[in-house]
Parts: structure tokens; C-alpha cells; sequence
């Protein structure tokens, strides 16, 4: 910015003036202002990301709040009667996903205070951890200390109160903790491929959080899945051949399960929320990791390889597959519910009327829940697990022989099995009966 | 996996290959890790490419049918089998190699020696079409003209034209290239990098251009490339190894790299990808573009000219970037976007290098 007096040097203006006691005019060499406000100076977070030093702390703020307060009230995410359960690893996304979730509770609350009618009631919030020390022994010594920080986190924030649900992966198989564990390694020792081993880690893990939830009373799991991470998962589930299924998990919400899931921090990056923690002071905690040397750990390298390139690949990486033709069951359910504000069941259906509305019924895989392909089924498959799962499944967790592939079955949990006998069952006939069963004066099928 | 590998390999001596159980194994198949002999090798390579031609109903007896000949590995084995397979299968086909110089001093010179000796080898008649002839520039004079950066869009552009032209020459009714699993796995992911969902839903089909000049198909689209080179080598064929002299870092580069490392941890995984490609759910009523025709030369063109005369255009009137990056005028200028500043399309430059184009 130059120097309005004449003849002035940018160095020595400063001393000029002084002496010269005229009206002070900026002149340092850069002033730079937020680029939105335009009042404040910018954050600078010094990490060597892009975007530093362009907005100021509020600014910055705002912005990454208003991405999450979009996504949960255009997708219907959140609504006064829900019961939300927040999926908390202590890693930086679900810490963030878990503060901004309060802060909405907060706001509700003071506006439920507020209100005369109270026709509004505040949503309940609840936190999960699951405690996977058991499937790695050896490396989680820290787990108590990280399950009494996540205590006291979860503490610090209320009011209003949150129950916090400790979930041990293990409880998958029973209550039972000693022969649950047994199991849960035994399982994982007979999956021979290192990246089904830890594919399947994780679809156990969901499996707690949907019994945690269900069995509390939760009807939303909020998880903080941001979008570096799903451009991750855009690559591993194209190199594992599951091109079909991917739309269906990096969309805003996820129906198919019992307990809907939704992801309020799609639309924002990692940089985004590591420079939001630093910036709040949000308090993490990373366990150790089980050396990852499969290929989801390959992907995650070669991810950050590509955003050294460019930094936005990570966008335009989950922009190209939200381009992809998403499911039925990626929206939240429409509902006769007279518990729901009727706000909220407006909103459904209009966007309902986004998605074609075909209910198509989708078979799942028991062990990933994916959506399977028509084209994969072999219905002559003399296992029956076997038949039932996706391609994906089968290579990378299920048994090659068919000897252990018995054992195998018997060691998944019962909700997985559970599944495939229904499939079994359920041919169209059947499923169109089920569905104009109460209309048929009839009962045996000859009379059609 | 890998114990069993590690077993297998010290056993290997004493182990019989694990398909025919009499000869002796030499090779791993990079596609199954199975230990095979050489024969038996030949045997399920020749006989997977059969079945992809017949499953996919490639080819009708009594087509004309050209091959776009390098002298690289892949149109070598490509030129070789394919002979071989029209030979033993009868598929009735009638055969020409078609060749594309370039015009690249020290690169495809060589590797048209190449072809001409392919040509006496397997029998099969040759034409070779020249960027000279065809546009009066070979790449070397490009290259002197623009430099190492956007030479990989006019070579691609206008080798595609230029195969088009030699298969009418040729009166041929099929082209086919020698992409092989990776090439197509690599488009793959390049595609889902660029966010190029058009070509995502295009790049895995065995056959393109089936409403264009002249139907492309690729028979080598489940063939692993370590697998061609290990025909080439066995059968001792002979082809031009060097990579081009002009190939830049190219963006492809990153994914090739990656899909390297991925091979090691799982072969299957590019199969995988190709499969993926396939699945996506991609609606049909994504927009694709408009065919019409180039009005200066009446190639298939879905702007007023084809990209080989707006690129040609700019070489002649000392122009090079034009038609490169976001059009800001000229002759096609009104159909598209205006660019916002210099800045971005410098960077969309950097970005549309080798790899962005059709295949």
C-alpha cells in the first residue's frame, strides 16, 4: 500500500511521520485483511497447507461450522425428536463432528428455554467408544488411559448431559467377555489377507455401534467421516472392484442400516478440522495403530502423494464419485411418525422427490453390508455364506478352502449369519406376498 | 499368501507346473502367481484372449481388420496372437498392420524398423501414414515449436485422426490397439483423479466408436502387461523397447506408479479396478456431446472444428496454445466457456497432458 505523502520511501515512513506527527497511514509492506469480513487480520496456522493466512479465526470458523449446520439441516440429519449417538475414536474428525454436535444441542436447548410453547423439544446426544484393544493385544496399553480422557471430555460438555457407551469390539459376539475375545481373535487369525483383516476390523466395528445404538435407544449414528477420508475410500473400494456399492457409502446419509448413519463433516477436508483443533484447542488422542502394510495404507500414501501435487485432488476425487448414481437408502426414511415435527417430514419428502423413487430391494453382503450387483450372485454356490457375500468379501476375508469356510461361518458374528439364511429365503414371489399378505382373503397360492 | 510363496519358490526345483503336471515350471503367471511352464503359459495366455474376442463378439468372419501397429510390445503380441488366433480358431479375418509415424527422430523411426520387419515376419500387409503427410508437421517440429509441455495433446489427437485416416485407406472395418489391463485401470483412475465422469463411463468398454468413421475395440483389456512383455520375452519377438523420447512427467505417471505397487500386494487388484470401472453407477443420462462434423476437413467433430484443425490452426499461425487449456475465442470460442484468467488456464495446462485424451 503506498504511502499517500510524497517522496516517501516505504522503509522510512514510519520514522517521518512520527517526527512529522501527521495522520498516521498503514504502511506496512503487506497489510492483509480476512479475505471474507475483511476487518480482521487472517489466521496464520504455519502448517504449510493452502488457504493460510486468508481468513481470520472467526471467519475461518464459521466457515467450517456453517458446511457441517448445511449438511445436517438439508439432509434432515438431525431434528428435535431424534436420539443422536456420536461415533468418538478421539482422533481429530470425530472430535470436531462431536463439538460442533454439542454446540447445535446447545443452541436447541437455549432456544427450547426460550420458547413459550416448548413445542420444540432438544434432541439427546450420546457418545461412543469402541475399545478395539482386543483384536490387537499387544500394542493397546494405552486404551485405559484413553477411555479416562474420553471420560472426562465427554464430561466437560454439558450441559445438557451425554452418556458415554464404552463398546468393546468383542461384544459383537455376546456378553460374554473372555469367550468373546477368544472368538474375535480366533476370527481375525483365519482371515489370511492383511487388508480383509482390516476391512473386516472395521465392518466389526460398525456392527458395536449399531448394537450400542439400538439397544439405547439411538436413531442416528453420527459419524465424523470428513472428505479426505472418503477420497481415500473412493480409491480402496475401486481397487478392491467394489465400483458398484462406493456410492452408496460416501453419500450424507446412510439408511440402510437399522440405525441410519449420517456424516455431517463430508464437506469439509482433514486441513480444515487439524487447523479447527488447533485453533479451539480441541484435544485429541491417537492410539497406536496396527502397522498397516495392506493396501488401504497404500492408498492413504499415495492420497497424500497426489495432494502434494495438487492440494485440492482430495475434492475433486469425492466430487467425481458424488456424481455417481447413489441408493435408495441414502436419504433418511420418510415417516408417519406424529412424533416428527411435521417440518421435518416435509423436508423428507421433498427430498425424496431427488431420488427416483423406486424402491428397489437391494441384497446386501452379510459381512460388508454392500449392496450387491446382480450380475455377481452364483446361485449354485454350494455355501451358502459364500453365495451370499460380495466379491470383494469373498477374496479378502473368507476362507479359500471350503473346509475352513464352515469353521469360518460359525466364527462371524450371529448378526452377520443371520442375514445370509434370510437371503436364502427371499425370492420375489415371496417378497411380493409378504408385501399384500394382509390383502389376500386366500392363504394358499393355488387360488391365484 | 506370502508363506505358502516363499514354500512353493524353495520347492520350486522339485515341483511340477501346476497345470499341465508334467513339465518342469519356469515362469510365475503375474496374473495368478501360479508356477507354470512355458507352453502351458502360452497356452492360457493365447486361450484367455480367445475367449475375451469371442465372449465380447469382437470380430465377424470376413471383417477387414487393422491393427495399430507401434512396434512396441503390446501391438507386436497383439499382431503375433492375433494372427496366430485368426489362424487356429478361424475367425475368417483379414489382417493389416497399420502404422502412425510421428515423426520422432531417434524413437519412432526405430520402431517402425520394427514393424516393417513384423510385417515380413507374420505376413501381414503394412501401411504406414505419416503426421507429414497428413497434417505437414511432425512432432519434432512441434516439439521445437512448444516445448515438452502439451506435446503428449497433439500427439494424441492427431495419431487418433491419423488411424481413422489409415483405417478408411485401408478400407478396414475394425481398428484394433493393443491397450492392455493396466493401460485401461490407469484411465480409470486418472479419470476418477480429473473428475472426468463422461469418460469414466467410457473408458472400460472393450469397444468404442461403434457410431463413429471406424469401430476400436481392445482385446487386450484383461491382459496383464508383465504378461505381454513375458510372451514377448519367451517367444523371443521382436519389438522396440524405449519409452518415447518426448514423454513427459505426465500425470499418468503418478497412477502407473501406484498401480506398480498395487500389483505387488495384490495382482488381482487390477482386474478389480477394470471391474469397478465397469460397475459404476453412472446414469445414462450423463451428457455427452454432440456429434457433428469438422468444417474444414469432415472428421467427426462435436464442435464446429475437430481438435485436430483447431490445434493445426494455431501451429500454422504461430499460435501453439491455441486450443489447449479453455478456449478464450477463435473459431470454436463461442461454444465454450470463457476462461477467467490467464492463471487458471495455465494450470489447467499443466493438467490436460498425456492421458486426458480419449482412448
Amino acid at each position: 500500500m503506498a504511502c499517500n505523502s510524497s517522496g516517501c520511501e516505504s522503509g522510512g515512513c514510519y520514522g517521518r511521520e512520527k517526527d512529522n506527527g501527521r495522520k498516521a497511514v498503514d504502511v506496512k509492506e503487506t497489510v492483509t485483511l480476512c479475505v471474507k469480513c475483511k476487518c480482521n487480520e487472517p489466521m496464520t496456522f504455519g502448517d504449510g497447507g493452502s488457504d493460510d493466512g486468508r481468513f481470520c479465526a472467526e471467519c475461518f470458523r464459521s466457515n467450517v461450522y456453517g458446511k457441517f449446520r448445511l449438511a445436517v439441516t438439508s439432509h434432515a440429519m438431525i431434528t428435535p425428536s431424534d436420539n443422536v449417538l456420536v461415533a468418538f475414536s478421539g482422533g481429530s474428525s470425530s472430535r470436531v463432528a462431536l463439538q460442533f454436535v454439542h454446540e447445535l444441542q446447545v443452541k436447541a436447548l437455549k432456544n427450547y428455554e426460550a420458547s413459550r410453547d416448548r413445542s420444540l423439544p432438544v434432541f439427546g446426544v450420546g457418545v461412543a467408544f469402541v475399545d478395539e484393544s482386543a483384536a490387537y493385544p499387544a500394542l493397546y496399553g494405552g486404551v485405559s488411559d484413553a477411555i479416562a480422557w474420553v471420560r472426562s471430555t465427554v464430561l466437560s460438555l454439558s450441559p445438557p448431559g451425554k452418556d458415554l457407551h464404552v463398546v468393546p469390539i468383542e461384544s459383537v459376539f455376546g456378553s460374554d467377555s473372555v469367550e468373546a475375545r477368544d472368538r474375535l481373535v480366533k476370527l481375525l487369525d483365519s482371515v489370511s489377507d492383511e487388508t480383509g483383516k482390516e476391512d473386516l476390523l472395521l465392518h466389526l466395528k460398525m456392527l458395536s455401534l449399531q448394537k450400542v445404538a439400538s439397544e439405547n435407544g439411538y436413531n442416528r449414528l453420527v459419524v465424523g467421516s470428513c472428505t479426505s477420508r472418503l477420497a481415500s475410500h473412493v480409491l480402496t473400494a475401486t481397487v478392491k472392484g467394489r465400483g458398484y456399492s462406493l456410492s452408496a457409502d460416501i453419500q450424507h446419509v446412510d439408511a440402510r442400516w437399522k440405525v441410519p448413519i449420517v456424516l455431517p463433516l463430508r464437506d469439509c477436508v482433514w486441513q480444515e478440522i487439524t487447523r479447527l483443533c488447533h485453533l479451539d484447542g480441541l484435544k485429541t488422542v491417537e492410539l497406536a495403530r496396527h502397522p498397516q502394510s495392506g493396501i488401504n495404507d497404500l492408498v492413504s500414501s499415495f492420497v497424500a502423494l497426489l495432494q502434494e501435487e495438487n492440494p485440492s485432488r482430495e475434492c475433486t476425487i469425492v466430487r467425481t464419485a458424488a456424481k455417481l448414481t447413489p441408493f435408495y437408502f441414502n436419504k433418511i426414511p420418510e415417516t408417519d411418525d406424529s412424533c416428527v415435527p411435521m417440518a421435518t417430514q416435509r423436508r423428507l419428502k421433498k427430498f425424496n422427490l431427488k431420488y427416483d423413487g423406486s424402491m428397489t430391494t437391494e441384497a446386501f453382503c452379510p459381512i460388508c453390508n454392500c449392496p450387491l450387483n446382480g450380475s455377481d450372485s452364483s446361485e449354485d454356490e454350494s455355501d451358502a455364506l459364500y453365495a451370499a457375500s460380495c466379491s470383494s468379501c469373498r477374496f479378502q476375508i473368507l476362507p479359500q478352502d471350503g473346509s475352513s469356510l464352515e469353521q469360518f461361518g460359525s466364527l462371524l458374528p450371529h448378526h452377520m449369519i443371520s442375514q445370509v439364511k434370510h437371503h436364502q429365503k427371499v425370492d420375489s414371489q415371496t417378497y411380493l406376498r409378504e408385501k399384500i399378505k394382509d390383502c389376500l382373503l386366500l392363504d394358499d397360492e393355488e387360488a391365484v | 499368501m506370502e508363506a505358502s510363496e516363499a514354500k512353493s519358490k524353495k520347492q520350486g526345483a522339485s515341483r511340477l507346473c501346476c497345470l499341465c503336471n508334467q513339465r518342469r515350471p519356469v515362469l510365475k503367471r503375474p496374473k495368478t502367481l501360479q508356477q507354470i511352464c512355458k507352453d502351458c503359459f502360452y497356452e492360457v495366455f493365447e486361450e484367455e484372449i480367445h475367449q475375451v474376442i469371442v465372449k465380447n463378439g469382437l470380430f465377424k468372419a470376413g471383417e477387414r481388420v487393422a491393427i495399430g501397429a507401434s512396434g512396441g510390445k503390446d501391438s507386436t503380441v497383439l499382431a503375433y496372437v492375433l494372427s496366430e488366433l485368426n489362424r487356429r480358431h478361424s475367425y475368417g479375418l483379414d489382417l493389416f498392420l497399420l502404422s502412425i509415424d510421428e515423426g520422432i527422430t531417434g524413437y519412432r523411426d526405430d520402431s517402425l524398423e520394427t514393424v516393417k520387419r513384423n510385417e515380413l515376419q507374420y505376413g501381414l500387409p503394412l501401411q504406414i501414414l505419416s503426421y507429414k503427410d497428413l497434417y505437414g508437421w511432425t512432432m519434432d517440429d512441434i516439439v521445437k515449436m512448444i516445448g515438452l509441455k502439451n506435446n503428449c495433446t497433439f500427439c494424441g489427437v492427431f495419431r487418433r485422426q491419423a488411424l481413422d485416416r489409415g483405417a478408411a485407406l485401408l478400407k478396414v472395418d475394425k481398428l484394433v490397439t493393443g491397450h492392455n489391463a493396466d493401460d485401461i485401470a490407469e484411465t480409470v483412475l486418472l479419470n476418477i483423479l480429473r473428475g472426468d465422469i463422461a469418460r469414466l463411463s467410457r473408458c472400460t468398454s472393450i469397444t468404442t466408436g461403434e457410431d463413429g468413421p471406424i469401430p476400436r475395440c481392445k482385446p487386450f483389456k484383461y491382459t496383464y502387461e508383465k504378461e505381454i512383455v513375458m510372451y514377448a520375452y519367451f517367444k523371443k519377438l521382436d519389438y522396440f523397447s524405449t519409452e518415447c523420447i518426448y514423454s513427459p512427467n505426465a500425470y499418468r505417471g503418478f497412477a502407473r506408479e501406484f498401480i506398480k505397487d498395487l500389483e505387488r500386494l495384490r495382482p488381482r487388484a487390477i482386474l478389480d479396478i477394470i471391474k469397478s470401472g465397469e460397475d459404476f453407477r453412472i446414469a445414462t443420462t450423463t451428457k455427452m456431446p454432440e456429434q457433428g462434423t469438422c468444417e474444414r476437413c469432415g472428421y467427426i467433430s462435436s464442435q464446429k472444428w475437430c481438435k485436430a484443425c483447431v490445434l493445426l490452426d494455431g501451429l500454422n499461425r504461430g499460435l501453439p496454445k491455441m486450443g489447449i487449456g479453455r478456449a478464450r475465442g477463435g473459431v470454436n470460442g463461442d461454444h465454450k466457456k470463457e476462461t477467467k484468467k490467464p492463471a487458471s488456464a495455465a494450470r489447467s495446462l499443466e493438467s490436460k497432458q498425456c492421458g486426458s485424451l480419449d482412448f
